[in-house]
């Protein structure tokens, strides 16, 4: 445990002054925009931890991010770059709608873990496919998965408007109540804020992740091809089928993320006319979490802070979302661009050297 | 000018990284024409130096003079203005340019908006003629030789008006000829004016070129001596700081009964053409085959066909009597054959990974280090504990990740890891490739003594003097297929290099 | 490493302490939230407005329904935009549980969030747009635009000469299928000749799948379009206009507002409003006169919820307005039924 927070803490400072450094960038936008960026700032921590509903709803927002993050990271470590994430997800979604809706007679305690399983399955085996063509016929995977998110969204929409549609409406009828996995008990304690078993999942997924690269004999070697595909196949192991696994993994993370989604917050699905958007987002908390699990923990918190926050600040402050968007993207730029940050600190530590400063 | 001023003088360059002081108050004079070899081993400061320079780094303390005048060199672009121009060890070439572009690159000639790349051709022409370096200007990066890439590196600095030349291990990626043509090149070099520094820790070529030593141990100058005064023991012994025995000591071969037997090996490369084309190889226990040649005469695809790694076409290679062309690496590794790779950072170790990750690279899957699918943390480090101590791998811990270990390091871990599996045969490809004198010397004597316990070892080697040396038989590879077989103490470098240039088996040349 | 952190500690120190002076300043500075809202001073009321995915500036039934809130007076007007579904519920639930008196959900979209929000808060007032909310604190309107329709309709089977009319519709659901049947019932009733051509884009917000519809309709030989497809629907106009520039008569009749106004009169022969904006400036004004009750209304002709636009003399003839009103009148009274699903 203590390594992979070492690894994760060297590049915290630099993550931390990043997020600082996205924030002053909004700040700036913002006053050129002709709005508070410190009346907006407080509004976004206000939404955020003002009160327990809306403390709830950052945790529904920051969930599935979470499990999309992981999924892109996973597939990252191995050295592949699943842009599917999306696709996998809208798999995953559908794959739990249809279990919720048309597996009956089954108790709760059965049937949501189903319908979690089929969700998760569904989004691994969407990416397996990714992984198998890069194995078998070295077809770029960021190619195919780009394809494959554009074929998932109309799959899903098809299989809602001629299995699941609910008359009149342009979505899917209910799940189940067997398959929600909605907590009712602290979803009323906190003012009815869409809180579920999901988040926990996320958690677990994410300590799973941590365990099984490495600790197991099959995280080493994903990780060895990752790294260095040559070395591994030298050393004996078989490159195609790890990244296929790898791929079927990553697609598993990102498909969970859609199932609770559906099992935990709309609880039916709507047909829809783009892709949500969440597997994209995981792509950007996988690079600030550095691909390292809890990293990713931390990146999601971010991330869907500033998402769930962003209402917050249109509605006290009345930047609209698109200004918004534009702190969240400077953020991650930092992070994703280090060099800069680095390039930005090196003053500090210069000057420090002189004593100078402090 | 006088000739007591030199070109270039260092006063006490001191450079400190974290943990280490990589130049401790260095001091050094260059002078005009002369040919300055620095000598160190791997890590003691060489390439520390000489990028200070050629101003990629800062010196901490102590100052540099360019003609008697005291210049700070921040970047490399000031110490190309400054008359300095470095040839590196790894080429800076882009492959799909010709060698006029890639010379221009950076400060390309203007005629309007267009380049102007006829007058820079025919300056590149000019320069090629003056210095005998025999460069096409039209011709296309990725169709010349490595030897030919290497002479347009030198283009590059003089056509940037360079009079101050530094060759960082220049003969490293060379074959014997073309070796032997830099060597007049450079003679040709200083004749003209130019002043070389040569960065090398090959003491033969420092004997034949070199006006000038000066060796480099651990960041401090240990010695400067005029070439003509010294001898190679004398360097070595200044270098490593202790003697070094230049002959291989070894007790004659028993060689048993044969452990590989390949036979009509046909072998396409990756553009699908045959190279290797019905070799016929043996190899005992108790030997060390040594496989010489030039490089691109089939060694890569060869190695790679034996571990798995290449598609045989057609042909047969049998491990201890057992068919084992086209198995899976695994499959060949578990039947008894260690390979340490030529590209130690391609094929050898995963650099991103923990000494002790890297130790177990082809075993993590047995007992004790996988317990029900978990990797039992305690029996790798443990391992690794071993190896490192065994084979003195010189590393702050095991869990130092392999990319901050020295090549001499890294090459030591491998060996050690390669031998702790119980081989029966051991392919050692270019195992001695970029060591200094101290660690092929521990190399070399590890393949002996594996051969010694009886195990078979296949050694390729692009190193004439290694396959000498070390070989109790050696096998000339030309095209695919073994043109001649030798044995060492019966051949020399004239023989052996007229059969790897494809002149036919031994007969052909007697030796008197 | 650790020098480093504690500089980040310091940077940080100094972001929470600004932070804390933003919030001492908060009463001078709360206004400005509140600028782009009605001007009265001595607001009690507080309506909130919750847009669909599309957005406040959709050129259509969000920005209509924005635009009813604006001209409200004697109330606090304040809107959220949606950026994905899970944004519905958690938007409006800002307005109820921040105590505003009216809460909008505008789109069929919101139909879901607004059921379930109005039950967990039964002393909230919510109101929707487009759908159908079964909740006695909920106000649903929606609008039979199939009878609209119906009057463009006559208008385009009139005035065809290829005897060839287009319709795009942004996703075949029932609101829109309303749309291209009473068009249908239209245009069959003054040219049973005419021949409709249909296409669905299956999105309300890609204006390129739009331009194509529209281009493979104008190559068919039709030379009149109705559009009902939000955003999609500016490719309809542009396809046009850019044949219009190059010589061809084309037409686009326009949807929701009077789109003449922003696309020009050499396209748009007319448009079929839905006023949006009245519905929700009534309902508002309900709620400030105390006078709101739950419940749904369907608005018509009759009710002036739908109709033709007021620009439409300009391209369309006498005769044919002189037709379209005959019409209104039939439907009004009931003598001709507009069917809400297309007949096949």
């Amino acid at each position: 445990m203590n390594k992979i927070f070492k690894i994760f803490s060297g590049s915290a400072t630099v993550s931390i002054i990043a997020i600082i450094l996205g924030l002053i960038v909004g700040a700036i936008v913002m006053l050129v925009g002709g709005y508070n960026p410190l009346l907006a700032y407080q509004s976004l921590f206000t939404q955020v931890f003002g009160n327990t509903y809306d403390f709830g709803e950052t945790l529904r927002e920051i969930t599935p991010l979470v499990l999309t993050g992981l999924a892109f990271a996973f597939a990252a470590r191995t050295g592949l770059f699943n842009i599917g994430g999306e696709g996998q997800f809208i798999v995953g979604m559908t794959a739990a709608t249809v279990v919720g809706i048309k597996v009956t007679g089954l108790p709760a305690i059965i049937h949501a873990p189903l319908a979690i399983i089929a969700g998760g399955l569904c989004g691994g085996l969407w990416a397996a496919i990714v992984g198998y063509l890069k194995a078998k016929r070295g077809v770029n995977e960021v190619i195919t998965s780009i394809m494959l998110n554009w074929i998932a969204l109309y799959l899903a929409n098809y299989i809602v408007r001629h299995f699941l549609l609910m008359q009149g409406k342009q979505r899917s009828e209910d799940i189940l109540p067997t398959a929600s996995i909605t907590i009712q008990s602290l979803s009323d304690l906190m003012n009815s804020a869409r809180i579920h078993w999901g988040m926990l999942l996320a958690v677990l997924v994410a300590v799973f992740f941590y365990y099984f690269m490495w600790k197991t004999k099959q995280g080493y070697e994903l990780r060895a091809v990752g790294s260095n595909p040559n070395a591994a196949q030298y050393a004996g192991m078989n490159v195609g089928r790890n990244i296929v696994k790898a791929m079927f993994i990553s697609g598993v993370f990102a498909g969970l993320a859609g199932a609770v989604q559906i099992l935990g917050v709309f609880h039916n699905q709507t047909v829809m006319s783009g892709s949500p958007g969440t597997g994209f987002d995981g792509i950007a908390v996988g690079l600030i979490g550095m691909n390292n699990p809890f990293g990713i923990l931390l990146g999601a918190i971010l991330f869907g802070t500033l998402t769930y926050g962003s209402a917050g600040m249109s509605f006290g402050a009345g930047v609209p979302p698109e200004l918004i968007r534009i702190v969240i993207g400077s953020i991650i730029f930092f992070i994703a661009a280090q060099g800069i940050v680095r390039w930005f600190i090196k003053p500090f530590y210069s000057k420090r050297k002189k004593e100078k400063v402090l | 000018m006088n000739e007591a001023t030199p070109v270039v003088e260092l006063k006490g360059i001191t450079k400190r990284f974290p943990g280490v002081v990589a130049n401790d108050s260095i001091s050094l004079k260059l002078y005009k024409g002369e040919i300055h070899a620095l000598l160190g081993e791997n890590g003691a400061g060489k390439s520390t130096l000489m990028n200070i320079v050629f101003g990629l780094y800062q010196p901490d303390e102590g100052s540099i003079e360019i003609n008697g005048t005291p210049v700070t060199i921040d970047n490399p672009n000031k110490a190309i203005d400054l008359g300095i121009g470095m040839v590196h060890q790894h080429f800076k070439l882009v492959d799909p340019f010709t060698v006029t572009e890639n010379i221009i690159l950076g400060m390309e000639p203007k005629k309007g908006l267009n380049l102007d790349h006829k007058t820079a051709a025919a300056r590149i022409s000019e320069l090629s003629e003056q210095y005998g370096l025999r460069v096409d200007p039209y011709a296309k990066i990725h169709d010349i030789s490595v030897g030919m890439q290497q002479r347009v590196e030198i283009l590059k600095t003089l056509y940037r008006g360079a009079d101050i030349l530094i060759f960082d291990e220049p003969t490293a990626v060379l074959t014997p000829q073309e070796i032997t043509e830099l060597m007049e090149i450079m003679r040709r070099l200083v004749a003209e004016g130019k002043s070389i520094i040569l960065i090398t820790h090959k003491l033969k070529e420092i004997m034949h070129i070199s006006d000038t030593v000066t060796i480099i141990r651990r960041g401090k100058v240990i010695d400067t001596v005029k070439t003509s005064e010294a001898s190679p023991s004398i360097l070595a012994e200044k270098m490593v700081g202790r003697n070094v025995s230049f002959t291989v000591d070894k007790r004659p071969a028993t060689p048993g009964k044969p452990v590989l037997e390949i036979r009509d090996l046909f072998v396409k490369n990756k553009e699908g053409a045959l190279v290797l084309n019905g070799l016929n190889l043996d190899v005992k226990a108790g030997e060390i085959l040594g496989l010489a040649g030039v490089d691109g005469n089939g060694q890569s695809e060869l190695i790679e066909a034996l571990t798995g790694l290449r598609k045989v076409d057609r042909g047969s290679i049998r491990l201890n009597g057992k068919e084992v062309a086209n198995l899976s690496p695994r499959q060949i590794i578990e039947g008894g054959l260690s390979h340490i790779p030529e590209d130690r950072h391609k094929h050898g170790l995963v650099l991103d990974f923990s000494m002790s990750e890297n130790m177990v690279l082809e075993t993590y899957y047995k007992a004790p280090y996988n317990k029900n699918g978990f990797l039992n943390y305690d029996a790798i480090k443990k391992q690794a504990e071993k190896l490192i101590e065994n084979f003195d791998v010189r590393t702050p811990s095991v869990e130092t990740k392999a990319r901050s270990l020295s090549g001499g390091n890294q090459q030591k871990a491998i060996i050690a890891r390669e031998i702790d599996k119980n081989p029966d045969i051991l392919i050692a490809a270019q195992p001695t490739r970029g060591l200094d004198v101290g660690a092929i010397e521990f190399v070399q004597s590890q393949l002996i003594a594996q051969r010694d316990q009886g195990k078979a070892v296949l050694l390729i080697s692009f190193e004439l003097d290694e396959i000498i040396n070390v070989s109790d038989r050696i096998a000339v590879l030309y095209e695919g297929q073994i043109v001649g077989e030798v044995l060492p103490e019966q051949t020399n470098d004239q023989e052996l290099g007229l059969m790897m240039a494809g002149s036919t088996a031994p007969g052909g040349v007697k030796h008197e | 490493m650790k020098k480093s952190f504690k500089l980040t500690i310091v940077m940080l120190l100094a972001l929470t302490v600004v932070l804390a002076g933003c919030g001492s300043k908060k009463d001078n500075t709360g206004s400005s939230a509140s600028a782009d809202t009605a001007s009265s001073d001595a607001a009690k009321v507080k309506v909130g407005m919750v847009t669909d995915v599309g957005g406040v500036n959709d050129k259509s039934f969000n920005q209509s329904a924005w635009e009813g809130l604006q001209a409200l007076s004697g109330a606090k007007a304040e809107y959220l935009q949606s950026t994905k579904p899970d944004d519905y519920e958690t938007n409006l639930n800002k307005f109820v549980k921040g105590g505003y008196d009216l809460t909008w959900g505008i789109g069929m979209d919101l139909g879901d969030a607004i059921g379930k929000i109005a039950g967990q808060n039964p002393n909230a007032k919510l109101a929707i747009i487009d759908a159908t909310v079964d909740q006695p604190n909920v106000k649903s309107v929606t609008f039979s635009e199939n009878e609209g329709s119906f009057l463009v309709g006559v208008v385009a089977g009139m005035m065809t000469k290829s005897n060839k009319i287009g319709f795009v519709g942004g996703a075949q659901i029932p609101v829109i299928e309303r749309f291209e049947a009473g068009f249908k019932a239209g245009i069959a009733a003054v040219n049973p000749n005419a021949e409709l051509l249909v296409n669905y884009t299956g999105a309300f917000d890609k204006p390129d799948l739009g331009k194509t519809a529209a281009s493979t309709f104008y190559n068919d030989g039709a030379d009149i379009v109705f559009q009902a497809a939000g955003a999609t629907g500016t490719g309809v106009f542009n396809e046009a206009t850019a044949r219009v520039r190059s010589g061809q008569k084309v037409w686009v009749i326009g949807v929701d507002k009077d789109q003449s106004l922003e696309f020009g009169d050499e396209v748009t022969l007319t448009s079929m409003i839905k006023r949006v904006d009245e519905a929700v400036k009534r309902v508002s004004q309900e709620v400030i006169d105390g006078s709101f009750k739950g419940g749904s209304e369907v608005l018509g002709l009759k009710e002036n919820g739908v109709g033709i636009a007021e620009t439409s003399s300009k391209n369309v003839p006498a005769d044919v307005l002189a037709k379209v009103d005959e019409y209104k009148q039939k439907i009004i009274s009931g003598e001709v039924t507009v069917p809400t699903t297309p007949t096949k």
